[in-house]
């Protein structure tokens, strides 16, 4: 069952309005110090990088290291300016990437 | 702040009690009396704050993969769960005229073809092998709780009914079963149900504070597990921590337990899929 990343932004915005972003994606985050039952390390496996751009510009990015939770929760805060697509990318130590995008109209 | 917090979560206690008191007479005193309270209690304002939003909650995303399963045609009949029941929210409860809504506050219920309680998870199963004629979800898989979440979901702030002690009621022989296994000794701390979460409900056990063990917040996100887990899951973490044999997934025993721990919290609200720590 392939689990969506959730992204929470309003719709429409005023210019110059500060609004909050609320991310959630789902991932176990296997933090590479742990062993399985033959005492084998468990390869690190977590989301890397979290990436928000808007019209392709960068807005806000965020690196994530180990002893962050499962299923991380990012939420922060912008000043919209104009309207546009926001992408959410998530990457992991793979290089596998869950990704998102949402419209959001400035007036 | 903590006070204030303590009499909020008491006054939603309370508001569900008035609840009770609609409710068929009680043919056997609670335990509790009316002191009645949901592990939301015992909950840090940072977790409770999780489960309010509905966003942060983190056991959503299992609800959400679950909602597109609904939809999602399977197994031999090429059924959907939609095709039957409608949408998760549809009060008319779709062609067979069973709402999802309700589900988390009545079940477990006798089933009269195994003459055994049988709670939410199992009924899923039981409509994936009759009615879709498709594969069982395993008990503990991230579609079971994805869906059993999403189908308490529905009842969300209805009160918990129960009639199994009702000596009349086809769940009563259970919910004595599951009475007897609550105040039961066992492991090898020799220590039953009853003594944590009857005797010692809100004290602190080292760094915990113990609930009453209500089964209202099920399926619950358990920040521990770092996933949602069932009633069941949580059944043989007790009965492992206390060093005992823990029983299986679905087996008469948690079956009856659950039917009984269903009656000590009557008239609480439905919280699942709830966040604990």
């Amino acid at each position: 069952m392939a689990k969506k990343p959730r992204v929470k932004l309003p719709k429409k915005a005023k210019a110059g309005e500060l609004i909050q972003i609320k991310t959630l994606a789902s991932h176990k985050m296997e933090t590479g110090n742990r062993k399985d039952k033959k005492g084998n390390k468990i390869p690190r496996l977590i989301l890397n990088n979290f990436k928000c751009t808007m019209n392709g510009k960068d807005v806000f990015s965020a690196d994530m290291h180990p002893s962050v939770s499962a299923n991380p929760y990012i939420a922060f805060f912008i000043t919209a300016k104009e309207s546009g697509t926001y992408e959410f990318t998530w990457t992991d130590d793979n290089g596998e990437t869950l990704s998102v995008s949402h419209d959001m109209a400035v007036s | 702040m903590n006070f204030k917090t303590i009499t909020a979560a008491v006054a939603i206690a309370g508001a569900g009690l008035a609840i009770v008191a609609c409710q068929p007479t009680a043919y056997q005193p609670n335990p509790y009396g009316n002191d009645v309270w949901s592990g939301y209690k015992t909950a840090t304002l940072e977790t409770r704050a999780m489960q309010d939003d509905d966003f942060a909650n983190p056991g959503m995303p299992w609800v959400d993969g679950a909602a597109e399963l609904y939809d999602t045609p399977a197994g031999e009949t090429k059924l959907s769960c939609a095709d039957c029941h409608g949408a998760p929210d549809d009060e008319t409860g779709g062609k067979v005229g069973v709402p999802m809504k309700g589900v988390g506050a009545r079940y477990p219920v006798f089933d009269e073809a195994t003459q055994k309680p049988i709670n939410v998870e199992l009924r899923i199963n039981r409509c994936r092998t009759e009615k879709q004629k498709a594969k069982e979800f395993k008990y503990e898989s991230d579609a079971m709780l994805g869906m059993t979440g999403l189908i308490v979901m529905q009842s969300r702030g209805m009160p918990r009914v129960t009639t199994a002690d009702n000596p009349k009621d086809a769940l009563h022989p259970a919910f004595k079963k599951g009475e007897e296994f609550y105040y039961q000794r066992r492991g090898q701390l020799d220590m039953a149900c009853k003594h944590c979460h009857e005797d010692n409900a809100n004290n602190i056990v080292r760094a915990e504070l113990l609930s009453q063990g209500q089964t209202n917040g099920f399926p619950t996100y358990r920040l521990k597990w770092q996933k949602p887990g069932s009633l069941h899951r949580r059944f043989r973490g007790c009965n492992k921590n206390i060093r005992a044999q823990p029983y299986g997934y679905g087996s008469e025993e948690y079956l009856n337990l659950e039917t009984y721990l269903a009656w000590r919290g009557r008239g609480l609200p439905v919280e699942g899929p709830s966040v604990r720590k």
